[in-house]
């Protein structure tokens, strides 16, 4: 069978994310690699049957936090001990005390930013588009349904026998995904 | 109305804990025969040390207290599974209001306003005569304890009550006595810790320290509460309720609390040393001369650094193993607290640390979980009700 080159993947619908929990394991048993699960709410089982094993992200933000640490001790140790400085009640020029405050907004500040910035990143946003909202219903994987897009880009991915095997998950539809 | 009723599992008659708590027992009454030997050549040293013991293992229990109406009123999974273990820990303030006597009859010993010939000398001392005066302050102690073993003992009889039947207005009365318990635990706390520990320098004041002690002993309650949950875990059966997803709640707990013990430790020292006035710095001089420096060192980098970075770790919050050993861990930094906050004060010439300063705090910790450990045996380990449980399973 030919796989038509502008399919984005074959998507299934389901009632409940139990039975969405039991299409992945099926599919991971059976083989297939790249898919994704599209639900109206976290469901937390669902990261872990995809075998989504931990994230960039909080080394990232980690990252991030030290570096807003270093910065903002560096940028008040060089302006009140080595570019200005000023004799505050006798108080000694690099005051750590004093810098503790601004050295753990910094860390909080970058750390957000490289949150924020990273997950978009690390998602591929800003997107104006995605394929999957070619899947006829998707709309409502926002408000009570289910589901599992086995996507083209798997390398066992034949499109007439993932429809089969969705089918046979239980679902109560399954699509094409136009790319 | 709380549906889902969890077993009710108990601490069999021969789980480990069993035998530890005689155990614990034999070691404190040793170490409390060593300190009450010492007392009669040595009076000062000995109650001061108990003083540092006493507040060590009460911060457990009063945290306990106020760990516990958090959880009444805001609900959670997370509090649910260490209810029992704080509620036993909630149930020694009998045993802590007994071993409060050596301070009572020490007061004189502790304390240099006690003394009427050191008051008539200094004028700020006569000036606060008026509310740091002996009779006053044994007052206040009554007042302290009677509340709080009035809302220990509310809170254990309900707690057991909606374990029979889960009568709703049951969880409803915990809420509302929750409420009340926050208010009182936060004056109370705040007047017991000035007339505690900080009138033993009756000249320095600090507006944050009756919040630092707060936040000092709800970090003793969970220090102390997921070791003890953890210990449970590894020996009964308590999958039905204690998931991996709960204890790494307690571990954010954990760190949470160390943030805010940081914090308010920061606060305070920023704002002393920032004014520099002698009467206020002049506490922070005699904990940094000499050893007491590197003890200080010691909290920023053990009770804060290090178990902050060790909890950021996911992984880390989800081992009780590890998460175990930073809460015992902690509960030595408790102790390392203590012993900066309360033997300065005494010492002028640096760093000394007295053989009971270590036996006082060992003394009473083995009294303290013999009778802990009796209390936690006595009921269900996990609340069978607890509406926590229920909202999980929805």
């Amino acid at each position: 069978m030919s796989t038509p080159a502008r399919l984005h993947g074959v998507i299934a619908e389901f009632t409940n994310p139990t039975d969405l929990l039991r299409a992945i394991e099926e599919a991971r048993a059976a083989g297939y690699q790249r898919m994704d699960a599209y639900t109206p709410y976290p469901v937390e089982e669902v990261s872990e049957a995809l075998g989504h094993h931990g994230s960039a992200l909080p080394g990232i933000v980690l990252v991030g936090g030290i570096l807003g640490a270093i910065s903002g001790f560096a940028l008040q140790y060089w302006t009140s001990a080595i570019d200005y400085p000023l004799n505050v009640g006798g108080r000694p020029y690099n005051s750590l005390v004093s810098f503790i405050p601004v050295v753990f907004e910094c860390t909080i500040l970058f750390a957000a930013l490289s949150a924020v910035l990273g997950m978009l990143a690390l998602n591929g946003l800003p997107m104006p588009h995605h394929p999957i909202f070619n899947a006829p219903r998707f709309a409502l994987a926002s408000s009570d349904r289910f589901f599992l897009c086995i996507e083209a880009t798997d390398p066992r991915f034949d499109a007439d026998e993932v429809r089969r095997f969705l089918e046979r998950q239980a679902p109560r539809a399954v699509s094409e995904v136009d790319a | 109305m709380a549906t889902t009723a969890l077993p009710s599992v108990r601490v069999p008659l021969d789980h480990p804990l069993r035998k530890a708590g005689p155990r614990a027992l034999v070691v404190g009454l040793v170490a409390l025969a060593i300190c009450g030997l010492w007392a009669i050549f040595d009076p000062q040293q000995a109650v001061r040390s108990y003083l540092i013991g006493y507040l060590l293992w009460l911060g457990i229990a009063l945290g306990s207290l106020a760990i516990l109406s958090i959880h009444h009123i805001a609900g959670g999974a997370w509090g649910a599974v260490i209810r029992r273990p704080l509620e036993a820990a909630t149930r020694t303030l009998p045993l802590l209001a007994l071993l409060f006597v050596p301070i009572a009859l020490g007061v004189g010993l502790l304390y240099e306003w006690a003394h009427p010939g050191v008051v008539a000398e200094d004028p700020i001392l006569a000036e606060k005569a008026a509310y740091l005066n002996v009779p006053f302050f044994l007052v206040r102690a009554v007042i302290y304890f009677a509340i709080w073993l009035l809302i220990a003992l509310l809170m254990n009889r309900w707690s057991i009550e909606q374990d029979v039947a889960g009568d709703p207005r049951t969880t409803r009365r915990l809420e509302m006595l929750s409420r009340a318990t926050l208010l009182a635990y936060g004056l109370t706390v705040t007047f017991a810790a000035i007339d505690w520990v900080m009138s033993l320098e009756p000249h320095w004041f600090s507006m944050i320290f009756g919040l630092l002690v707060m936040g000092s002993q709800g970090l003793s309650a969970f220090a102390f509460a997921i070791p003890v949950l953890v210990v449970l875990m590894s020996t009964l059966q308590l999958d039905s309720a204690v998931r991996p997803q709960q204890l790494r709640d307690l571990g954010s707990f954990l760190l949470a609390f160390i943030m805010i013990w940081a914090y308010l430790a920061l606060s305070q020292l920023l704002i002393i040393w920032s004014a520099n006035i002698p009467e206020e710095i002049s506490w922070y001089l005699r904990r940094s001369i000499g050893g007491w420096r590197w003890v200080a060192t010691f909290l920023v980098v053990f009770h804060f650094a290090l178990p902050f970075l060790v909890l950021l770790s996911r992984n880390a919050k989800q081992r009780g193993v590890i998460l175990a050993a930073v809460g015992l861990w902690l509960i030595f930094g408790r102790w390392v607290e203590i012993l900066w906050l309360v033997a300065p004060s005494y010492e002028t010439n640096g760093f000394s640390l007295h053989l009971l300063d270590i036996l006082a705090p060992i003394a009473i910790g083995g009294v303290w979980i013999w009778f802990y450990l009796i209390h936690l045996a006595r009921h269900a380990v996990v609340p069978v009700y607890d509406p926590a449980f229920a909202e999980e399973e929805a």
